[in-house]
């Protein structure tokens, strides 16, 4: 299915998530690269090492999710932008997740917004936490948003209402 | 039709130029074509096809399809898509092939 | 007559990698260039680009121009450029003749040259697919990305190749509504991660569909899609009209190649390179002897292979006519096995089934 509509499906998502204990622990990224490209950006941005994609640039990258610090360097050179950061040791009820959003207007932190899933869908308002566009970002903003934890595995994008 | 913001790209206005389409005053800006300032000013249909005289527009935009051509300041068949637009330029839809001068 | 040693006729991505690896090697080069500006469709992308970062992967295209010339800058003693000049001619002897700004008419005789003239988009058949409205992906590209102007508001992508998901999230960038994206084949033919980014913005994207007919009176007003069968054939009562003003054309590209034709350099019709493409060795070199060519022009691939083609016949070319790097060998090699490697995924399968055929 996932090749003829572009979206995941259940098990593939699950599959690229760490465990929620990582999750709880702290910042950690979650790869969605499903599909093999000639592609590895990810891996040279990486300094810790935490995405090992090897000598053929064809594989898919490899999350190894107790070397990543969750510093979301990645998140801005990924060109297919199919990285985000989750982060689930802030708060019981909520994690927090980081997004590549290269749209305007941007948000603003404080925000309630909509949260989308990977079918473009509303599934609930989130707030924005933090607005990162810095220079080395190279016009790629990373938006980070609290979001209701059962939102966890769904949550993919945000709507910000012109 | 102008892009006012743009995630990534920078479309500060420049000068404005004027010029003429089929004999109306128009305006578009510092580095458009003759094309894309017609098209900003919502002009879709630049020609007619030799014998059905169907509506022609361009297709291509980087001067390879020549589905584009107009006749400007009098000289026939210019590649309207890759022609920088100059001010006071005379831009008319082109009936049949154009007078060679 | 203007002599001249290495000529590179188009200073888009393969032809400006290839001036930088032959000037780099010490030959003197000359590029002509149709446009006012270098770079040719790397002028619009403003998207990251894929490969490793020899390839400037994760760069935006519209910022590699900039620095495949500041690399051009470090030779200039050696670097003529000739914009805005077309070549009209490459001839038996050699000899090549340039239209330059309309006006100025005249011949070259290089020692070499490399064509890297790139490719056109292909056009689809359906009623009323000549309507102003209907245009190229990458003509709307241009319009947006270039120029700054909107094509429309409501978008038809037709094909779900890399550059109608790519033109898709760009103009939605652009704050343009895509209503769909649809494609024939059964798969999504683009990299998946840019078909995830367009769906989870809400775009449809309807595999195994087609455009059954266009409809408007001087503009695109409505497009008709319908479902096909296994054999692409429309399926009765599956059809859906949809609002839209724009229709982007996005079925494939094919190479721009009427001066290898007429210099004679022996040609095949490939449809995994898009088309009539020319027969070449490992180095890019064509049947005529000191003929090379680079990027689209030899079979339309990505703008990552393109370049790093470039750079190889680039080199190649130097080489040919007397200008061999001292680590010439090991300079190829790696350009070689860059292209393997962009090329050895599942994506480049399909690429590698048409360059065995045209190998010399």
């Amino acid at each position: 299915m996932f090749e003829k509509t572009g979206i995941p499906s259940e098990e593939m998502i699950m599959g690229k998530f760490p465990s929620i204990e990582r999750i709880n622990k702290g910042a950690v990224a979650v790869v969605e690269c499903y599909k093999e490209i000639p592609c590895n950006p990810c891996q040279t941005a990486c300094k810790f090492g935490a995405i090992i994609i090897g000598e053929d640039i064809n594989n898919i990258p490899k999350l190894y999710a107790d070397k990543c610090t969750g510093c979301a360097v990645c998140l801005s050179k990924c060109p297919g932008l199919s990285i985000m950061v989750v982060d689930g040791s802030k708060l019981e009820e909520t994690v927090e997740i980081k997004l590549p959003y290269e749209f305007v207007p941007l948000p603003k932190e404080g925000q309630i917004i909509k949260g989308l899933n990977r079918e473009g869908e509303y599934i609930t308002d989130v707030k924005v936490l933090k607005v990162l566009n810095p220079k080395s970002f190279d016009r790629t903003p990373l938006v980070t948003i609290e979001v209701d934890r059962k939102y966890l595995y769904e949550i993919r994008n945000i709507q910000v209402e012109v | 039709m102008r892009i006012e913001e743009h995630p990534i790209l920078n479309f500060d206005k420049k000068k404005k130029i004027k010029f003429f389409f089929n004999g109306q005053s128009v305006e578009g800006y510092e580095g458009d074509t003759i094309a894309s300032a017609l098209h900003a000013a919502g002009v879709k249909v630049l020609g007619k096809s030799l014998f059905l005289h169907r509506p022609r527009g361009f297709y291509c935009a980087i001067g390879n399809c020549s589905s584009c051509l107009m006749t400007v300041n009098g000289v026939a068949n210019v590649k309207t898509c890759v022609t920088d637009l100059e001010e006071g330029m005379n831009v008319e839809i082109q009936e049949g092939k154009g007078e060679i001068v | 007559m203007k002599q001249a040693e290495l000529v590179i006729i188009g200073g888009g991505p393969a032809g400006l990698c290839a001036a930088v690896s032959a000037a780099r090697s010490g030959a003197k080069v000359l590029i002509i260039e149709r446009n006012k500006d270098l770079g040719g469709q790397l002028l619009k992308q403003t998207h990251m680009f894929f490969g490793s970062e020899k390839q400037y992967a994760s760069l935006r295209g519209i910022d590699i121009p900039a620095i495949l010339i500041s690399e051009l800058e470090k030779y200039k003693e050696r670097v003529e450029i000739i914009k805005e000049a077309t070549v009209v001619g490459v001839f038996e002897d050699g000899v090549i003749t340039v239209l330059e700004k309309e006006e100025n008419y005249f011949k070259i005789a290089p020692k070499a040259l490399v064509l890297a003239t790139g490719a056109y988009e292909k056009y689809l058949s359906f009623p009323n697919n000549d309507l102003p409205g209907i245009y190229g992906a990458g003509a709307v590209q241009t319009l947006m990305n270039v120029h700054g102007v909107k094509p429309g508001n409501k978008v038809l992508m037709v094909g779900a190749g890399n550059i109608g998901l790519i033109v898709s999230y760009q103009l939605m960038q652009a704050g343009v509504k895509v209503e769909a994206i649809l494609d024939a084949a059964p798969k999504i033919g683009g990299y998946l991660v840019h078909a995830s980014k367009v769906r989870r913005m809400g775009v449809p994207i309807l595999t195994s569909h087609t455009v059954k007919e266009a409809i408007g009176k001087e503009e695109l007003e409505k497009a008709v899609i319908s479902q096909v069968d296994e054999k692409f054939s429309p399926i009765e009562g599956s059809e859906k009209t949809l609002d839209v003003d724009v229709m982007c054309i996005s079925v494939g590209l094919t190479p721009l190649n009427e001066l290898l034709a007429m210099r004679g350099c022996k040609m095949k019709y490939i449809p995994q390179l898009g088309g009539l493409v020319p027969l070449r060795n490992e180095n890019y070199e064509t049947s005529v002897e000191n003929l090379f060519v680079a990027g689209d022009a030899t079979g339309v691939e990505e703008a990552s292979a393109a370049m790093v083609e470039g750079f190889l016949a680039g080199l190649c070319a130097a080489e040919k006519i007397g200008y061999r790097l001292d680590n010439f060998e090991e300079m190829k090699n790696d350009y070689l096995k860059q292209l393997e490697e962009l090329r050895s995924g599942p994506a480049g399968k399909h690429i590698l089934s048409g360059i065995e055929q045209i190998v010399l």
